[in-house]
């Protein structure tokens, strides 16, 4: 049974010169543990279908489906309340609140579902990303590498059965994208998340099973990895 | 997580977040204006009053005609509420000395009168005097002047009072309750309590007013007078300070109204602060909200983190504003003393401070939380398409819930459910009148090309772009200005009127029971002094019918109705239309006379009587029928200090009946001293002096002239600087721009050249609007609520622009300086 899967996703948007189709009749199954590559040029939709997945907006027509509840048909807050029980999210630009420290971004999650353990999966959590010394930093006052694996750390506190990446490494230098992609697959296997990542870098594709091509829309191309 | 977990980790965030200092600053600032002008206006009314109450002898008097004994009861409980007390027992009889008889009113009281206020004394008629608390002691009395003058009794002399003698210990020139009606006037001696008992003129069935005065604590006298209105017969007659003069009332009223005002305008004032900060405050959280949505929170968990960060600081900015109140009040109150001759301020109550606690929770739920709620609509997909944005509310969502929480404070403030329903109509129609005009305005201002090497096109083409928030600041400033103009300008007609009603030259002696030969020679002996004397003719009449229906049938329920209905009235007659009289209903009759005979009657005996223009009426003039149709109602200023009469006859009816003169006149303190010959040469005229009476008023006015022009001024300061808070919290898009321009090799005077041009049209705009409804608003206040005539003031609109333009512009200037300084890259990078 898969733990996402999307049945004839399509998204369009008006726009001046009529209706825009952002992405138009996705199939998609992703199996428990698997990790998922989606690529494709700027303005391909990568984000759209990303979104939809992640149940942040809903398809015009089709349906998402996860962990075998119809995900895109349930109204804003039960979305809401479905991704703190089974979506991570790390983004580009990592989405830390600056004012917070890393301990208290970390902690977010568990705040949201009211769990009792909060503090000790957090330690566990920056443990995880080997950055217990800067629990009490301010989120601002860490550099561009740090943040992104706070943001790793705030994903998979909750242990989420979905992890999505939005370009992971796209605002990180490469000793550092090195460094956060290795922890991210690490972490993927460590709790047997599955991961769906969008990414323009190949070599970071390549390490997922399977790659997904977004052109215009449309999913043309579905491969596993090597 | 438990509860305090839950409260400890909202504090944290409450203090790590920088755009809620500006919050908790912008309540603290409201706060700390209204509860300033709470508390000093709490201690200057509780001066006032106080100062009134010297006008009653006590904070508040009950008299009876039904024996000593029917005040116990009163008086046991007066002091066990912890309340003075004293009694006084007045009556009318003839005392000598030696030969001499005069008529004069007995005084008998206590060691502790007066509980308000002090005697005036002297050691020979007329002559000058000096305060004293303490009464005469037995066997000796305090006499008027014209008692002394008439029984040419000086101190040391002995009078005679029924069967005891008594010494003369001084001149009564002045006691505090001498109030202004024509018996409390009457030449009168003060003696003790034992010394009348002594007299033998009071037996079981004399008729005499036994009265109790009352003071102490302001609250706890409330509390008496509510147990004492429930409990008193129907003879006994409660006085309280504002009813025991027409003057006094009338000016203790319209200060505390205007100072209620200023504090709501402080508040309103604030709320407009507050309403501007909470926009930046809830635009600053916009992309940590799509992130919590990311994560899981559902609208109920956002709206409930932001909500209680909102009422935290809502707490923290309103405590810190009481105790900022605190102590600018104490310093407003230190330079009060120094500048005016007010004495030791009382105390002022907790109640302001409570007030300006609430006041922060409920503005907060007004102003702040429709910002905080319209967060949980930003869609979580943000996180990916920054700037994207929910479809916008209505600006009417907003506005209701301001407008509902504006009212609901205004009645908190001014308890007026007239003023608050005028005032939420008056502020809604300005609101909405502002939007349509900042739309039309907006518009114009889009035909502007943008143009970035042009400031001025670039900074009004700028206003244009961001027509909706244009448009909510219009309103905002605009709102904020109207207030203030407002307030401004209801300062200067309440200071006007006050000059108008008790002008240098107000009659300060009133005299009663000329006859018409005396009229010439009156009139003579005034000339001489240099004072001019106007005389109004006498006449004491019933009314019989009303459009010969007997008047049973139409018997009003009220007291003072019931008096009009069946007691004589006096009457005058008058060919000109009385200063201090304007006719509201009908007309007044032409020089020459009407061709029937009219009288004019006011809009009091209108009302108890239930009169119609048109309505024939017939008086008993001493045994003689009179008609005399109505013509006109007028409506009756009496705090001027002018005489005046509920009925005017039209000339050519009543001439035959006149038994004396009324006569006004203003005596300069060299012309008093021809008193004592007027005396002697005019024994049967009454003369009542109330130049105490006269200055205890002025003095008044003067402080609450005083108190009203520094908390005006404290408003006006407090209201810039809440409008200069709010200038500054719209400022993170103008910032941006011009970071961005800067970033383009924009020089740093360009940059300031835009803002400036942006904020001097913003002022420009508001000032306009403002001036426009300020003077609408005016009309209303003035006329309905502070029954003032309203008087244009054209200046008001090139004023408003021009402080629009200037304010609004340096705010603005000021705001984007600090930009101009620091380096774009660290403004576009969100640092």
């Amino acid at each position: 049974m898969p733990v996402l899967e999307s049945r004839g996703v399509t998204k369009e948007v008006s726009s001046p010169d009529g209706v825009l189709t952002i992405i138009a009749d996705i199939h998609l199954r992703v199996e428990r543990g698997e990790s998922l590559a989606i690529t494709g040029p700027s303005g391909s939709g990568k984000s759209t279908l990303l979104a939809i997945l992640a149940g942040l907006d809903t398809p015009t027509r089709g349906e998402v489906w996860l962990e075998d509840r119809p995900f895109s048909r349930l109204d804003e807050d039960a979305r809401a309340a479905a991704r703190a029980g089974h979506v991570g999210f790390v983004f580009q630009s990592f989405h830390l609140i600056p004012s917070m420290t890393a301990f208290e971004n970390v902690r977010l999650p568990l705040e949201l579902i009211g769990a009792t353990d909060a503090d000790e999966r957090v330690r566990a959590a920056l443990a995880d990303v080997g950055l217990t010394d800067r629990a009490r930093y301010a989120a601002r006052s860490l550099s561009g590498g740090e943040q992104q694996r706070v943001a790793l750390a705030r994903a998979f506190v909750a242990r989420p059965s979905v992890l999505f990446a939005d370009e992971p490494t796209g605002n990180l230098d490469t000793a550092s994208g090195d460094r956060v992609s290795t922890l991210l697959f690490e972490l993927n296997r460590l709790y047997g998340t599955t991961l769906i990542l969008v990414t323009h870098e190949a070599s970071l594709a390549q390490r997922c099973n399977r790659m997904a091509q977004l052109v215009a829309g449309r999913l043309v191309e579905s491969t596993s990895a090597s | 997580m438990s509860r305090m977990c839950a409260l400890r980790t909202t504090m944290t965030r409450v203090y790590r977040r920088r755009d809620l200092g500006v919050l908790i600053a912008a309540i603290a600032v409201a706060v700390a204006a209204s509860t300033t002008v709470g508390m000093f206006t709490d201690r200057l009314q509780r001066a006032i009053r106080v100062e009134s109450a010297t006008v009653l002898a006590a904070d508040l008097r009950l008299e009876s005609g039904r024996g000593p004994e029917s005040l116990d009861e009163p008086e046991r409980y007066a002091r066990q509420s912890g309340l003075r007390t004293a009694r006084t027992t007045s009556f009318t009889t003839v005392i000598h000395a030696g030969d001499a008889g005069q008529l004069a009113t007995i005084i008998a009281t206590n060691g502790d009168y007066p509980l308000r206020g002090e005697l005036r004394l002297s050691r020979e008629a007329y002559g000058p005097a000096q305060t004293s608390s303490v009464l005469p002691l037995p066997g000796f009395a305090y006499v008027d002047p014209r008692i002394a003058n008439r029984l040419a009794v000086t101190v040391g002399d002995e009078i005679r009072l029924g069967a005891i003698r008594l010494h003369v210990a001084a001149i009564l020139t002045d006691r505090p309750d001498r109030g202004s009606s024509m018996a409390d006037i009457a030449p009168a001696i003060l003696v003790r309590e034992g010394d009348l008992s002594s007299s033998g003129l009071l037996g079981a069935a004399s008729r005499a007013t036994y009265v109790l005065l009352v003071a102490g604590d302001l609250g706890a006298v409330d509390r008496y007078a509510q147990w004492l209105k429930a409990r008193k017969a129907s003879a006994e007659k409660l006085i309280t300070v504002a009813q025991s003069s027409a003057q006094l009332g009338s000016a203790t009223e319209r200060a505390g109204q205007f100072l209620h005002l200023a504090a709501v305008t402080t508040v309103l004032l604030a709320a407009i602060a507050l309403a501007m900060a909470s926009r930046r405050y809830a635009a600053r959280r916009r992309d940590e909200v799509a992130l919590l949505k990311c994560l899981g929170a559902t609208r109920k968990m956002i709206v409930r983190r932001f909500a209680s960060e909102a009422f935290i600081s809502a707490g923290l900015g309103g405590a810190l504003g009481v105790v900022i109140g605190i102590f600018a009040q104490l310093g407003l109150a230190e330079l009060a003393l120094v500048f005016t001759n007010v004495s030791v301020l009382p105390a002022p109550g907790v109640m302001p401070a409570l007030l300006g606690l609430l006041t922060a929770f409920f503005m907060m739920a007004g102003f702040g939380l429709p910002p905080i709620v319209e967060l949980a609509r930003i869609p979580p997909t943000r996180i990916f398409r920054e700037g994207a944005l929910p479809r916008p509310l209505p600006l009417l969502v907003p506005a209701i819930a301001a407008v509902i929480t504006l009212l609901v404070v205004l009645y908190l403030y001014v308890r007026d459910l007239k003023l608050v329903f005028g005032a939420g109509i008056a502020l809604g129609l300005a609101a909405l009148i502002y939007a349509l005009l900042g739309l039309g305005l907006t518009r114009l201002l889009r035909r502007l090309k943008s143009n970035a090497g042009h400031p001025w096109r670039f900074g009004a083409a700028a206003l244009a772009r961001r027509s909706r928030e244009t448009i909510s600041q219009i309103v905002a400033f605009g709102l904020g200005m109207t207030i203030l103009l407002l307030l401004g300008v209801v300062r200067t007609d309440l200071m006007e009127e006050w000059q108008r009603a008790l002008p240098v030259d107000a009659p300060n002696h009133f005299l009663l029971n000329i006859a018409p030969s005396q009229r010439e020679s009156v009139n003579a002996f005034f000339s001489n002094q240099g004072a001019d004397i106007n005389f109004a003719p006498w006449v004491r009449a019933r009314l019989v019918s009303v459009n010969d229906r007997p008047l049973s049938e139409r018997m009003p329920i009220t007291e003072r109705g019931r008096a009009f209905a069946e007691r004589e009235q006096n009457l005058t007659i008058s060919s000109t239309l009385p200063a201090d009289n304007k006719i509201v209903q009908g007309r007044w009759w032409p020089a020459s006379g009407p061709a029937v005979p009219t009288v004019s009657v006011a809009t009091e005996f209108r009302d108890e009587l239930k009169l119609e223009i048109g309505d024939r009426l017939l008086f008993d003039v001493a045994g003689e029928t009179v008609a005399a149709v109505v013509g006109s109602v007028r409506q009756v200023r009496w705090d001027g200090f002018r005489p005046n009469f509920f009925l005017v006859f039209s000339p050519g009816i009543l001439e035959e009946n006149v038994g004396s003169y009324l006569a006004a006149v203003h005596l300069s303190p060299q012309a008093r001293q021809s008193l004592a010959e007027f005396d002697r040469q005019f024994p049967t005229i009454t003369v009542l002096d109330v130049e105490g009476l006269l200055a205890s008023i002025r003095a008044l006015l003067d402080r609450a002239a005083a108190a009203v022009t520094y908390v005006f001024v404290f408003t006006l300061l407090a209201g810039i600087v809440v409008l200069a808070a709010g200038i500054n919290a719209t400022a993170d898009e103008r910032r941006y721009e011009s970071a961005l321009l800067r970033s383009f090799g924009a020089a740093r005077r360009h940059v300031l050249l835009v803002v400036c041009a942006e904020f001097m049209t913003l002022g420009a705009l508001s000032g306009l609007v403002a001036a426009t409804a300020a003077a609408a608003i005016g009309i209303f206040v003035a006329t309905h609520w502070l029954n003032l005539p309203w008087r244009p003031h054209a200046s008001l609109w090139l004023f408003s622009v021009a402080s629009g333009v200037i304010g609004i512009g340096f705010a603005g200037v000021i705001s984007a300086w600090r930009v101009s300084l620091a380096p774009p890259i660290r403004i576009l990078r969100g640092e």
